[in-house]
């Protein structure tokens, strides 16, 4: 098999015949924006906020006030351990403090995603500001700059956001987002700062440089653009260590109190024993939606790589 | 002076690691010791409400108000208490205990840190071998097909966070089928010690936690081996080793893996804080005695010292772990061992 | 009518490559051999399918690349016959190469002596760790380099020993074949001289047989004894370097000679261009027509085929016509 081994002698017709199949694939997909895994995460991604958007519209979001429906009921089509049957009026169920499942979803889904996205913007500002400062100043503040992410990228936010909640109390939506942004500058200034030193050598910013075209619009004009598939990476990913930093310290009790929120609402399942009442749909319909919207994030992460990277796109 | 070296590995490399590891320890102090210090809220007042919330009512409750303050050192100026906080982290003196009073913050950490330790070394580093090892063999074309179809199908449940993973298989293997227990670290009849019962006991109990950090974990090292692999796949001297007729699984191992793990390595260290934290949060829903617990505790009690001194702990333990990594690193990549030989 | 001390011979080899738009034809129908203790030089601009070429006969193609049809005759076997696992034990034992970017072509984590002493170890089973040792150490010195690199990694070396270090590996099993591609291109011009001369020396001490690929006429003439041209997959033209040089048959070669600079004269570039033609849709007839200053109608008709136009001079071009004795001559234009 000279594709198995990637060293065969004669092939065969199969084998050609394969490769021909190849080529045609290679040529449907021809950009490399358009590739499965990034349309597919990103169906998913922009599903779970038409959810949350429409919702508000379809569905009523005073549901997820405690008391507003009655207590314990499972979905539509099961049974909870009373026996009692689960009512049209809660598709999803409500918890034990009369909260209706389906609004606490609506409601909470664009919540969580909402903290991801202001951390990771915040925290793509900084670093992109950082990283070209490190990579173009170079010297000292390359130093300092380099030393300071290192240090930082080492710290677990979620310690620190314990220690902070613990003392300064409750936080909302936007804060914590904010909070969360104080953690998530590292990593794109040390890609940044990589990919700035490396263009550094290369042709085409020097050419710029001989042309007489000034620093700043060579690191706008001329490396950006390049750096655009990464940035996305880079945005995605840290958009998906802020969800599981924020989830993490709802699940803990503390994050924002007043909002709803995915992980505020798997505390609370947990804290009422929910399990052990075989109350599923009150962790598990959360759990439910954060791994999607966890799989979705990961396969737009995966198709920036093949945007990044084509050598991946064949595999 | 650049040239001297520790068993090859250039002084300047490793003085510049140890120069990270203590910044990253006093920022990391730091920080803890000035956030609470943000607050409105006076400490000794806050105890004090405590007191008067637990027992109704407090007498002197001014001269109790200056007793605390100096108790905790807090009527000294603000650099004497930095500078005495940071003497006693030193000695890991964190204070007592407000929930367990008067038993000292440092007794209940070091009970509780073998727990985390030991479970953090069953389910970080076998997450991280399982994962390469998937990763490499995703991309090594002499796999055999059913696990290149058997090893991404294993791998939806990556970039979960781990606490969501043990969340369904706390309900499936420990609430539905009852195969595991539900929580704690060790059965509530077994006796501490090196016994048969209470090591199985220990197993069957970190066996779930351990489980629920590795099936979300090793996904992402597969995928980053994966890629690596495929980059190395291409290298000249992989090309060089298929032509020099070597077998293909020790080209497989000495030139493919051995090479591709190199960034795998240093990509641990900057994942570890995340990997420790998140097992924490298992650990809490799983009422696993370890750090976890000690901090969901803390905060339900509003027992400062405890949370404060547990993270530090956490950021210590996760700035080790850097720091080990570091310097094992030199000892896997010869580049760093024998640098610019010319 | 094959020489008699012919060790490889390459017949109709054709490789492939798959793209969306058809396949590039990389190697289309090339036909040459190599005789014992000689050095075959491999010309050709970038993109002529030199390395593509010996890819075949060293069956290191993969995919999207795929070897259509030919047969590649070592030692009196096709080896593209063979299976994986006795291709395997082949390689190196009796054909063995050194790479194009010896930059790259060395394990960075593990030592120059280990990467030498697992490819005898492989095919010639468990050594005496002495007898292995004093084996790397006087391949080593056959190539020059000192005694003290053996406990190096590649990266404490500079960029001629590891091309030296590369040739020390070529030669460990004792080959038959050693191909060279493009091992002296990254090197500069005074390091080219010494892993030349290295080579020479080798072929000298142990008759091994060399394919060097190389696009340096000026060095080519130094080191190689038969030359053969490449163009756009197409095997144009081989003889003897001498014959060649002197008078070479195919224009394509004659534009190649005479681009070779001189101390003594000065001369323009006569290549001014890659090739034309986009390499998914060939011209027809003969490839070289679009570039060719002779082409004729009767280029865009038929594929000229080789012929040996004088003793060990072969060359596919339509300027050469037949005459009633047998013989060939140029037609004048």
């Amino acid at each position: 098999m000279a594709d198995a081994t990637g060293m065969g002698g004669v092939v065969s017709d199969a084998d050609e015949k394969a490769a021909r199949r190849r080529a045609k694939r290679l040529k449907r997909f021809d950009s490399p924006w358009m590739n499965p895994k990034l349309l597919t995460g990103a169906g998913i991604i922009v599903g779970i906020l038409l959810f949350g958007l429409l919702g508000r519209f379809l569905w009523d979001p005073e549901l997820v006030f405690i008391g507003s429906a009655p207590l314990n009921l499972p979905p539509v089509g099961f049974e909870n351990l009373r026996g009692e049957p689960g009512s049209p009026a809660h598709p999803l169920g409500t918890q034990s403090s009369g909260r209706d499942m389906l609004a606490l979803m609506i409601v909470g889904a664009p919540n969580t995603l909402f903290i991801g996205v202001i951390a990771s913007l915040i925290g793509m500002t900084i670093g992109i500001l950082l990283g070209f400062s490190a990579g173009f100043i170079g010297g000292r503040t390359d130093d300092v700059i380099r030393v300071l992410s290192d240090v930082m990228i080492t710290i677990p936010p979620l310690m620190v956001l314990i220690v902070f909640q613990t003392s300064i109390g409750e936080i909302g939506i936007l804060m914590m987002g904010v909070l969360l942004s104080g953690f998530m500058w590292q990593s794109p200034t040390r890609l940044i700062r990589a990919q700035v030193l490396s263009m550094r050598q290369s042709g085409y910013v020097r050419m710029a440089k001989l042309s007489g075209a000034s620093t700043f619009d060579i690191m706008f004009k001329e490396m950006l653009p390049n750096l655009v598939p990464y940035l996305f990476g880079s945005f995605i990913a840290i958009a998906t260590t802020a969800i599981v930093t924020a989830v993490g310290l709802e699940t803990l009790g503390l994050g924002p109190q007043r909002v709803p929120t995915l992980g505020r609402v798997i505390y609370e399942a947990i804290d009422s024993a929910a399990l052990l009442r075989n109350m599923w749909w009150w962790w598990g319909i959360p759990t439910a939606l954060l791994a999607t919207m966890f799989v979705g994030l990961l396969l737009v992460n995966l198709g920036l790589d093949e945007v990044a990277n084509p050598k991946l796109r064949k595999v | 002076m650049s040239n001297r070296s520790i068993a090859g590995v250039p002084l300047s490399y490793i003085g510049n690691r140890l120069f990270t590891f203590f910044l990253t320890v006093l920022i990391a102090a730091s920080v803890i010791w000035i956030i609470p210090r943000l607050s409105p809220v006076d400490p000794a007042e806050a105890m004090l409400g405590r007191m008067a919330a637990g027992a109704g009512f407090v007498e002197n409750a001014d001269q109790i108000l200056v007793d605390l303050r100096a108790r905790f050192g807090l009527d000294e100026p603000l650099w004497k208490q930095y500078v005495v906080y940071l003497k006693n982290l030193m000695v890991f003196d964190f204070g007592v205990s407000v929930a367990n009073f008067p038993t000292p913050v440092s007794q209940m950490l070091a009970a509780a840190l073998p727990w985390t330790l030991g479970l953090m070394i069953f389910s970080v580093l076998i997450a991280f071998v399982i994962g390469n090892a998937a990763g490499a063999f995703m991309a090594w074309q002499e796999t055999p097909r059913i696990w290149k179809i058997a090893i991404p199908a294993a791998m939806v449940f990556t970039s979960i966070p781990p606490i969501l993973s043990g969340l369904l298989l706390m309900w499936l293997f420990a609430a539905q089928l009852e195969w595991f227990p539900l929580t704690g670290s060790y059965g509530l009849f077994e006796t501490p010690g090196l016994n048969w019962e209470f090591i199985l006991s220990v197993i069957r109990h970190g066996t779930l936690p351990a489980l629920s950090i590795v099936v979300v974990t090793f996904g992402f090292w597969a995928l980053g081996m994966r890629g690596l692999m495929t980059t190395v796949q291409s290298e000249d001297y992989v090309q060089l080793a298929k032509a020099k007729g070597l077998r293909p699984r020790y080209i497989l191992y000495r030139y493919m893996i051995r090479n591709a793990i190199l960034p795998q390595v240093t990509a641990f260290a900057l994942k570890v804080g995340l990997l420790v934290t998140g097992q924490i949060l298992v650990e809490r829903i799983f009422s696993y005695n370890g750090m976890g617990k000690l901090i969901y505790d803390a905060i339900l009690n509003q027992d400062f010292a405890v949370i404060q001194g547990a993270s530090y702990i956490v950021i210590l333990m996760t700035a080790a772990s850097v720091l080990i990594v570091d310097l094992i690193y030199p000892f896997i990549d010869p580049r760093i061992r024998h640098g610019g030989g010319q | 009518m094959r020489n008699p001390d012919t060790i490889l011979e390459v017949d109709d080899l054709r490789v492939y490559y798959a793209t969306p738009q058809g396949d590039v034809k990389a190697c289309d129908g090339v036909s040459f051999d190599v005789r014992a203790g000689e050095i075959l030089g491999l010309v050709g601009e970038s993109g002529s399918g030199k390395s593509t070429a010996t890819g075949g006969v060293l069956r290191t193609i993969s995919s999207p690349g795929r070897i259509v049809s030919g047969r590649v005759v070592l030692d009196s076997d096709d080896i593209l016959e063979y299976n994986d696992e006795q291709m395997r034990r082949l390689r190196w034992s009796k054909l063995a190469l050194i790479p194009q970017g010896a930059m790259n072509s060395l394990n960075p984590t593990m030592t120059i002596s280990a990467q030498i002493a697992d490819v005898i170890e492989t095919h010639e089973g468990r050594q005496d760790e002495d007898a292995l040792r004093e084996r790397i150490l006087e391949l080593f010195r056959r190539v020059g380099l000192p005694g003290r690199i053996y406990s190096m990694y590649p990266h404490e070396l500079s960029g001629g020993m590891k091309q030296r270090a590369c040739i020390a590996m070529s030669i460990a099993l004792d080959p038959i074949l050693i191909v060279a591609d493009e091992a002296t291109s990254a090197l500069d011009v005074v390091v080219q001289r010494v892993v030349a001369q290295t080579m020479l020396k080798i072929k000298r001490e142990l008759n091994v047989s060399f394919i060097m690929i190389g696009h340096d006429m000026g060095l080519m003439a130094q080191v190689v004894d038969r030359l053969a041209v490449m163009y756009s997959g197409q095997l144009l033209e081989i003889a003897g370097v001498e014959d060649m040089f002197e008078s070479p048959a195919h224009p394509y070669s004659e534009i190649l000679i005479d681009s070779v600079p001189t101390l003594t004269e000065r001369k323009s570039m006569r290549i001014n261009e890659g090739i034309t033609h986009d390499p998914r849709n060939p011209p027809s007839g003969c490839i070289f027509r679009l570039r060719c200053p002779f082409a004729m109608a009767a280029c865009a008709e038929t594929r000229p085929p080789m012929v040996e136009v004088r003793p060990d001079q072969l060359v596919a071009c339509h300027l050469w016509k037949k005459t009633e004795d047998g013989s060939y001559v140029r037609q004048s234009v």
